[in-house]
């Protein structure tokens, strides 16, 4: 289907780079649901050394990835994309960033040999490396999602990295099952003006299509003002969620 | 500390050894009376009570051990070494179940050996998990150790890639003197292993252009070079991010090949055929087996051959015997039906059985079971990195869908954002009924492919060898 409505631009950073496990998942959500709502997504894969006005996109994606790869990129926002970056955030772009690409925008990520790699810092948070491996399945409850009562998020988890929270924050939601944020203070995530960091990936956006929706509401109000979005028939996507829940409780840690 | 040495001399057998043997003996026979596969338990029983055994029984074999590991291939590859070196006459212990753990070689080797503990086996051949590489260099007289290549697999399980290239790179460093690798040139990560190693390394490869493409689909294990950061340039990709690559900044490139197949044929649907230039000559090889994929896995076989001494007709000789071995892609026929069964457990591999549904003229008629047990990988997320999207544009050529196992819904959704219409999917979590149901649906002559994870597999194969005796009961 070719829509009809405004254009949406979403820009996925370094797929080339962070793209652990089924990142692309979410950006293949996005791109689908913005078709199905009539909207016409356009995707930008921008990776190492380029520089675009983060402003202009309405959606940034960046997802996990390994050492080697994110070391690359703490430089390259060092270098090149960290200040567009930042303002852009503070500009209240969307910006959706899993595991990875989470620690990168806060202070700093503190290596088992207590070197200190530093974020871009546009958010309030800090990671420090953590002895055990965080995996498993995830849900977690929130009440940041517009809508009658508080929803679940499903995902999956696998970090050794354990992030804090600064004071004047919130995380994106409080764990049922699982680690979340460092597997000691029961939250999972942050959300920062338009801003959304997980540890959550699975791929995250398309067994929660309540976040999804989340994001494109966001994205088209901050440029058009207002965000209708007609339901859309999501009982694949809503069975896939109830069946992780229970998947997640059969295997609980 | 180099590996074990190889001896030939029949060691004399301390009596805690020799017990740890009958008991390992009697618990295979014990578990086969209660009907159960039971490859590992008496490994570990055996190892419990002895745990140098597999020490005392490595040395025994006069011609070493040949390891193979890697992410893809493994199986299938050990199966066809197996059988080259049965054509040459020698007399393999094997641990052919897939117990590619240190438990289940333990347990091949004793079941290999008679009752007074002597290894009845010239050779040994080794298929073992990426993990558990540096253990089984520990324990055995590696002559030979095969890297296959490396892709992304059970990331839950070894945390990630660079790990697991650097568990089976610290093995190789361990190998003894006498020890030499071989390895694939066209993936970066396994030629870089033969860099930084000091020891002799022969290299295989691809080098038939017909068959490479200048753009890769999707995986990217390995774009950016291991000596500098920079991305590698691809001259062609042939599988994935196997191709061959040079760094434009440090030069470092695929190395010089040793065992090449400059040219692969596919005879038909299912059968390749190789030429193969070698130090020992140019020769032909061919086997019953589908795909590029398996092209390295035939070439992989027959450089491991070479490195046994094994003389080029006795290799064709073996290779020639290989037909699929089960779960990859062995059509079974269930009352007029043709099945054919293909296990699944990474993007590159699973892209690959794509590929090959895909060529085939039938209309897709389609059973993925997906499972995230403990032995499947228990993160999923890896089913967004397959391209649907490519099996979805079959369109009306899809007849149907069956999505089933412990994540059959997980599996839906991934269909449905592939861009196939939901109508031709249907949700069946229970495995057995998930089968039954398609092939109600397929009718005599057409054919069901059966795509399951490790764990659906094996439920697969039960539900599936209950209809090859019993009479069908989706008549019923
Ligand atoms: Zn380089």
């Amino acid at each position: 289907m070719i829509g009809i409505g405004p254009e949406i631009k979403i820009c996925h950073l370094y797929p080339d780079l962070m793209n652990l496990y089924g990142d692309r998942g979410n950006v293949i959500a996005l791109k689908r649901r913005a078709e199905w709502y009539g909207l016409r997504p356009v995707v930008d894969e921008v990776s190492l050394e380029a520089k675009p006005d983060f402003r202009l996109y309405d959606v940034i994606f960046i997802g996990g990835g390994q050492d080697r790869e994110q070391q690359l990129i703490c430089l390259d926002f060092q270098k090149v994309k960290g200040s567009s970056l930042a303002e852009a955030v503070e500009d209240g772009v969307v910006l959706l960033a899993i595991c990875g690409g989470y620690q990168l925008l806060g202070r700093y990520y503190q290596t088992g040999d207590g070197e200190q790699l530093p974020g871009i810092g546009v958010v309030d948070v800090w990671t420090v490396a953590g002895k055990k491996r965080l995996i498993g399945n995830v849900v977690i409850e929130t009440d940041v999602i517009e809508g009658p009562g508080p929803r679940t998020v499903v995902g999956f988890e696998n970090h050794s990295g354990k992030t804090y929270l600064g004071g004047g924050l919130r995380p994106f939601g409080r764990v049922i099952n699982g680690y979340g944020n460092n597997g000691e203070d029961g939250g999972e995530g942050v959300l920062y003006r338009n801003t959304l960091g997980t540890y959550l990936h699975g791929s995250l956006l398309p067994k929660n299509p309540d976040v999804t929706d989340f994001l494109l509401r966001r994205a088209l109000v901050r440029r058009h003002g207002v965000a209708e979005l007609r339901p859309l028939d999501d009982t694949v996507e809503r069975r896939a969620h109830e069946a992780a829940i229970r998947r997640a409780r059969s295997k609980a840690h | 500390m180099g590996g074990a040495p190889p001896g030939g001399e029949p060691p004399s057998m301390g009596l805690r050894k020799l017990l740890a043997i009958w008991i390992a003996k009697l618990a295979v026979r014990v578990s086969r009376v209660f009907g159960r596969g039971g490859s590992t338990f008496p490994g570990t029983l055996a190892r419990r009570v002895a745990p140098g055994i597999l020490l005392t029984l490595g040395v025994q074999l006069p011609r070493g051990v040949i390891l193979v590991t890697g992410t893809n291939g493994k199986t299938t590859t050990a199966r066809m070494i197996a059988a080259v070196l049965g054509a040459a006459g020698l007399r393999v212990v094997h641990n052919r179940s897939g117990a590619n753990l240190i438990t289940g070689v333990t347990a091949a080797f004793i079941a290999g050996t008679d009752w007074r503990g002597r290894l009845r086996a010239d050779i040994g051949l080794v298929e073992c998990d990426e993990a558990t590489v540096p253990r089984a260099v520990g324990e055995l007289p590696v002559r030979v150790m095969l890297v296959t290549n490396f892709f992304r697999d059970q990331l839950d399980r070894f945390g990630e890639l660079a790990h697991t290239v650097e568990l089976v790179r610290s093995g190789a460093a361990r190998l003894g003197p006498d020890a030499g690798l071989l390895l694939n040139a066209d993936d970066p990560l396994v030629a870089g292993i033969g860099r930084s190693v000091s020891l002799p390394a022969t290299y295989y490869g691809l080098e038939d252009g017909r068959h490479g493409v200048r753009e890769m689909a999707q995986s990217r294990e390995a774009k950016h070079c291991l000596g500098c950061g920079e991305p590698y340039e691809y001259s062609r990709y042939f599988y994935a991010h196997l191709g061959h690559y040079r760094c434009p900044k440090c030069g470092q490139e695929r190395p010089q090949v040793d065992v090449a197949a400059t040219r692969v044929d596919f005879v038909d649907a299912r059968g390749l055929e190789l030429a193969v230039r070698s130090p020992r000559g140019a020769f032909t090889v061919r086997a019953a087996l589908p795909g590029l994929y398996n092209a390295y896995n035939v070439l992989a076989a027959t450089a491991a051959g070479l490195a046994a001494a094994v003389e080029p007709e006795a290799i064709a000789a073996g290779l020639a015997q290989v037909t699929s071995s089960f779960g990859r892609m062995e059509p079974i026929s269930i009352s007029g039906r043709r099945i054919l069964i293909a296990l699944v457990k990474n993007p590159a591999g699973f892209n690959e059985v794509v590929r090959t549904i895909l060529g085939d003229p039938d209309p897709i008629r389609l059973v993925i079971a997906i499972n995230d047990n403990d032995a499947d990988g228990k993160d999923i997320s890896w089913l967004w990195d397959v391209d649907f999207e490519r099996l979805a544009a079959a369109g009306d050529g899809i007849d149907f869908i069956v999505t089933s196992g412990t994540r059959a819904e997980d599996m839906a959704v991934r269909l449905k954002y592939g861009g196939v219409e939901t109508n031709k999917i249907t949700v069946e979590d229970d495995l057995t009924a998930g089968l039954a149901r398609a092939l109600r649906e397929t009718a005599s002559g057409q054919t069901l492919y059966i795509l399951p994870t490790y764990t659906a597999m094996l439920e697969v194969r039960r539900v599936v060898a209950h209809l090859g005796h019993a009479r069908p009961f989706w008549q019923a």
